[in-house]
């Protein structure tokens, strides 16, 4: 995997899929080049099925080139993509009937209601009248737009549009549904629903692959995400294995009633292989280059004559694993996200 | 069968959406109608009525077409709802036939407008009816087609406009509408066989009023030839533009 911790995917092991159920979609070494500038570098990585895949980065990442290429709306350069083991780099009409796509801004009719938008995106797919109308009505009412079905699309808030926008990508029962930056642009409570719904609909069965610049979206709803920074993928993996491989050290808060230097002082000489800090007044901060045994250490401080309220494991946040990957400050990433938002 | 499905609702949907609207309705039948009763004003006899016939009818195709076709596809390109045509499982071919589809319908209904304010008028007897419907249906094809290649030319919707009148204002005047080709001067009768409604129209004079220059072996073919040129020649820059 050019540039990326996750082990590389060879021609065999693609074209070998019948075996390998669990990965849906598999992207080889796609490049893109645009005259002259290379918006995607090498992109290798597979999206497992049942999986919340999401693809983190700034603005101009490459992030929606990759997802225009894997639906067949830009042509790779170079490179493969494989569907249910099938490759359709030439032919990418063969695997869209198994893709539902929302694109970064709601792009429905404006002239056609609620309804009649769910109902032409259904036709879009080959689905008969009577299903296509049963499902829009479902679709309508599992994503609170009931009432507003029969309104038409330019009288829509933002939020509900975007949300008819996902019913829309998920009409037709998709394999694998990609999420271009969902929630951006949209108010705080829309973006909490349209989270959820992600939720749901992964939940239920449905493969998702996600874009977004939110850090805390990715850590929320992704199993697995890549880092992508000017084209290139710079790293994939689940949010344990990220922040495992930058947690170099583990650390412990204890909440006590009264950390006072004499516990501290304590601590450190009963376990020598522990830095202790003291915090505030009520908290202890332990440091240790391997694991730390909780047992011995709440023996210690009980028979110091205290006692533990809380005990916290300390982890590094997926904001400091891709500041620390990509050396892109979070603060460059919430400024452009107000800025797309303006 | 589910690519029909899709094919019928891309027409239906831009029926409704765009062409029965009431104002290109109103289009449809005042512009038309117009230009008979100006001609009709102007004309001394009946007879000059079914001469401008030809004429009248296939402008209304050309104008109720080209540009409506070339103005909704770049106004669906700018709100990018036709990506998600592009991005649905039907071949481009197909999906830019139900997309043209809905304008040659109502190219093909425009045409009828001014045919039936006629019938009221003058005598339409003797008329080559198939050979009519023949022209009307390929100059509806040719001028939506015309339309598509307008489309994937431009990027907004007023260029849409402006490139739609530099085709279609030069062909009112060189096809033989209401000038007869033979009329023009000869350096300039190579232009008008070059541009595809001058085949219509001469199938149109010939089957109304038996005043064709051109046999209909040779104005059908050659209609046909750009239709399909103009329709291969968009598909193929469809591919190559917006496709990237």
């Amino acid at each position: 995997m050019a540039g990326t911790k996750e082990s590389p995917i060879s021609p065999g092991r693609a074209e070998g899929e019948a075996g390998r159920q669990e990965e849906l979609l598999i992207a080889e070494n796609l490049v893109k080049r645009f005259e002259g500038v290379t918006a995607v570098d090498g992109a290798s990585f597979s999206v497992r099925r049942g999986e919340i895949f999401g693809f983190l980065g700034p603005n101009g990442a490459g992030k929606t080139t990759t997802i225009n290429l894997l639906t067949g709306l830009a042509r790779p350069t170079s490179g493969s993509m494989y569907l249910k083991g099938r490759e359709y780099t030439a032919h990418p009409k063969r695997a869209q009937a198994l893709m539902g796509i929302v694109p970064d801004e709601s792009n429905l009719y404006d002239e056609l209601d609620g309804f009649g938008n769910l109902t032409f995106c259904a036709a879009l797919y080959g689905i008969e009248k009577a299903e296509r109308q049963a499902r829009a009505g479902e679709l309508l009412e599992q994503f609170g737009l009931k009432q507003a079905g029969k309104r038409p699309f330019k009288a829509y808030s933002k939020g509900m549009k975007r949300k008819l926008t996902i019913a829309a990508g998920i009409i037709h029962r998709p394999k694998i549904l990609f999420l271009d930056e969902p929630t951006t642009g949209i108010d705080v409570a829309s973006a909490r629903q349209i989270r959820s719904l992600i939720g749901e609909l992964n939940r239920s069965g449905t493969t998702v692959f996600l874009t977004t610049h939110y850090i805390e979206e990715a850590e929320r709803l992704c199993h697995r995400i890549a880092f992508i920074v000017g084209g290139r993928l710079v790293r994939i993996g689940s949010l344990e294995e990220l922040m495992k491989e930058h947690q170099q050290e583990t650390v412990l808060e204890l909440a006590v009633d009264h950390a006072g230097d004499g516990l501290a002082e304590d601590l450190r000489r009963r376990f020598p292989g522990y830095a202790v800090h003291r915090g505030d007044e009520r908290h202890l901060r332990l440091v240790s280059e391997g694991s730390i045994e909780l047992l011995p250490l709440l023996e210690a401080v009980a028979r110091a004559g205290r006692e533990v309220s809380e005990a916290r494991l300390i982890r590094p946040t997926l904001e400091e694993v891709f500041v620390r990957v990509t050396g892109i400050e979070s603060a460059l990433m919430r400024q452009e996200r107000e800025g797309k938002k303006k | 069968m589910s690519s029909w499905n899709a094919f019928r609702a891309i027409v239906a949907k831009d029926m409704r959406t765009y062409y029965l609207k009431p104002p290109n309705i109103s289009w449809g039948l005042i512009f038309p109608f117009a230009w008979m009763l100006m001609f009709y004003l102007r004309s001394r006899t009946p007879l000059d009525i079914r001469e401008l016939l030809p004429g009248v009818v296939a402008m209304s195709i050309l104008f109720g077409t080209t540009s409506m076709l070339a103005v909704t596809i770049t106004f669906e390109r700018r709100s990018r709802s036709f990506e998600r045509l592009l991005l649905a499982p039907i071949e481009l071919s197909l999906l830019m036939l139900a997309k043209t589809g809905g304008a040659i319908l109502f190219g093909i209904l425009n045409a009828f407008v001014p045919v039936v304010v006629a019938a009221f008028v003058v005598d339409l007897s003797g008329i080559v009816w198939p050979a009519v419907i023949g022209s009307i249906v390929l100059i509806a094809a040719t001028s939506t087609f015309l339309g598509l290649f307008i489309s994937v030319s431009v990027h907004e919707v007023f260029e849409a406009q402006t490139f739609s009148n530099f085709f279609r204002f030069p062909m009112l005047f060189l096809c033989g509408l209401f000038i007869p080709v033979s009329a023009l001067p000869i350096f300039i009768r190579p232009l008008s066989f070059l541009l595809p409604l001058t085949y219509g129209v001469d199938i149109l004079k010939g089957a109304i009023n038996r005043e064709g220059i051109l046999p209909l072996w040779v104005s059908f073919p050659v209609l046909l030839l750009f239709a399909t040129g103009l329709f291969l020649f968009s598909l193929r820059n469809i591919k190559r533009k917006w496709v990237l």
